[in-house]
């Protein structure tokens, strides 16, 4: 009947995930903004000024776009893993499920409404930089390429969560217990070059090393990682996670009995 | 005549081990209304859910106006509204938004999925809310705004899952007006409820499920006549000095209280005579009424032979 009804399903589901987010916004948008401003001025300006430069840059400028990242990552994540938790718990996931959607539209959809919550953070944390520096882009296409890459990844790490979920303890598990720890401990605060030769090879087996440091080649032209290696990891990860994501959506996963 | 949906040897058996469904098979036409009766847990909402594909069937087929569910989805789907038993739209999200989305889903372009909403939503009663957030509405707003998203996409097969449960008698009726219209446009209706009234005042044909099976399907008519009694309340504004003893054999009474009777007919034997007989025995009769519900005693006939098997 409609020949357009897979973008138009696609539309709808990417504007009901940006109202959902935007009408929880003292939820969504603000916290983050508020923690990352506070690590600029605690570590990027009170301490910071202390430590000087890292990795030839000066701490605050070193530090900020591992920040902008983080932001990116952990506001990805968790608007998938929240929006699609609670459409399971509250039932709602079936007003999709009845309608002739396909699985990759609806993840699709999903997906860009986690993106879109990503970016949205990322640009509120980008401007407030602005205040404490100054921010010239050195790779503009490499910078937004890596971006849309990392939260593309994240949005669908936070959808496995998601569909394996049972309970509103089991979508914070992750976030708390491994994504945390892995992007401190990718190179946001620090070059790895500082670390033993042992802890940077095991540094080398995180992937959020590699986005943190190719986000930070773009903006600053400098990096402790080869960025062809970063996109073929990031490649990996999305078509990898898009997969199974589909997979589990096939099977029904959490959301079919 | 099309065959708006035909199900054959369908089984489930849950993740737990349990048997829903046993082997339900069922066809309803184009253009009927049909009512899916049975006791809590007989199987009605797990049939339903397989049809909307929320359930994953284990065995048997099911189509839609002549299509399988599986090999034409979008065609299937795009014919079918279902309307839940269970409230399943976002609580925060505004009214008339939760039926332009799933106007969305369906794939309709947002200035018709708009004029769709308002056009529902003012049918049933809701437009004044569109605006409000849908944890808002009474219960029986939320059971009519979500008659309202199914109907969105305007299908030509309706499955309403007890849509008038916990809705007051005067909704209710004007929820029948309602049905009964879209069902005289040409939707065919299907609905599970366990008000037996209901069913009789609406459906034209019924299937009764018990434990997973089908133990009767047939027309409303046919079924009505197999009554082989029907019990009447029968009030009198005097005293009835004596209990009236009748010619007929088929025919029982016994007292309620001083000015009440209740009066037993066998099917066949016209009510006409009972009404001259009593009026020969000087008895005045002021008002009558059936003492259950017709469909309702043999609903529960049937569900105990069922049990006995
Ligand atoms: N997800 C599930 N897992 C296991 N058993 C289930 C599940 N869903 C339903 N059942 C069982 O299947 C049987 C049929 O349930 P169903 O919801 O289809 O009944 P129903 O006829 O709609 O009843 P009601 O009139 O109470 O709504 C019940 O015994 C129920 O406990
Ligand atoms: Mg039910």
């Amino acid at each position: 009947m409609f020949t357009n009804h897979k973008y138009i399903a696609f539309e709808t589901i990417v504007i009901k995930e940006i109202r959902r987010f935007s009408r929880i916004w003292l939820q969504t948008l603000v916290p983050p903004a508020i923690t990352i401003a506070l690590y600029f001025v605690i570590f990027g300006n009170l301490v910071g000024r202390r430590i000087g430069e890292m990795g030839g840059f000066q701490y605050m400028e070193f530090i900020m776009p591992g920040l902008i990242m983080m932001s990116v990552i952990q506001n990805s994540y968790s608007n998938v893993v929240s929006s699609f938790f609670s459409q399971k718990f509250q039932k709602t996931i079936e007003e999709v499920l009845v309608a002739p959607v396909p699985n990759y539209v609806i993840l699709s959809g999903v997906i860009v409404g986690g993106m879109a919550r990503g970016l949205a953070v990322g640009a509120i944390v980008t401007m407030m930089a602005l205040f404490f520096s100054d921010l010239r882009i050195e790779h503009p296409l490499i910078t937004i390429t890596v971006i849309l890459l990392t939260s593309a990844v994240f949005s669908l790490a936070g959808f496995i969560n998601a569909v394996f979920a049972n309970s509103f303890d089991d979508i914070s598990i992750i976030p708390t217990f491994v994504l945390t720890p892995l992007i401190y401990l990718g190179g946001v605060f620090y070059s790895v070059q500082l670390l033993p030769t042992f802890w940077q090879v095991v540094s080398g087996l995180n992937p959020i090393f590699y986005m943190v440091n190719t986000f930070r080649y773009g903006i600053l032209g400098s990096s402790d990682v080869d960025v062809y290696w970063a996109f073929l990891i990031l490649g990996v990860f999305v078509v990898g996670l898009y997969s199974s994501c589909i997979w589990l959506l096939r099977n029904g996963k959490g959301i079919r009995t | 005549m099309t065959t708006a949906i035909s199900i054959t040897d369908l089984k489930k058996t849950y993740a737990n081990g349990f048997e829903a469904l046993k082997g339900i098979s069922l066809e309803v036409q184009q253009g009927d209304f049909f009512a899916l009766l049975g006791p809590n847990g007989a199987g009605k909402s797990t049939t339903i859910g397989v049809i909307s594909t929320l359930v994953k069937r284990s065995s048997g087929s099911v189509k839609v106006f002549g299509k399988n569910v599986d090999t034409h989805i979008y065609d299937t789907k795009l014919d079918l509204g279902v309307v839940p038993q269970e409230i399943n739209f976002n609580q925060f999200e505004r009214v008339q938004d939760i039926v332009i989305t799933q106007a969305g889903y369906y794939g309709l372009p947002r200035k018709l999925a708009r004029e769709r909403a308002e056009k529902y939503l003012r049918k049933l009663g809701l437009w004044e809310k569109r605006n409000d957030r849908s944890r808002l509405l009474s219960g029986g707003m939320k059971r009519r705004l979500m008659i309202a998203r199914a109907l969105a996409h305007e299908p030509r097969l309706l499955i309403l899952d007890e849509p008038t449960a916990g809705v007051d008698i005067e909704l209710r009726r004007s929820m029948w007006e309602f049905l009964t219209e879209i069902n005289e446009g040409g939707t065919t209706i299907i609905l599970t409820t366990h008000y037996l009234e209901e069913a009789e005042q609406l459906c034209r044909n019924i299937a009764i499920i018990d434990e997973g099976l089908i133990i009767e399907n047939t027309s409303m008519r046919n079924l009505l006549e197999e009554l082989d009694s029907q019990t009447f309340i029968l009030d009198s504004p005097v005293e009835i000095s004596a209990i009236p003893i009748f010619n007929f054999e088929d025919v029982s009474v016994c007292k309620v209280d001083s000015k009440c009777i209740e009066v037993t007919i066998a099917a066949g034997r016209n009510v006409n005579e009972v009404f001259s007989e009593l009026d020969r025995l000087g008895i005045e009769i002021s008002s009558m009424r059936n003492k259950t519900n017709r469909l309702e005693q043999l609903f529960m006939s049937r569900l105990n032979e069922n049990g006995l098997k």
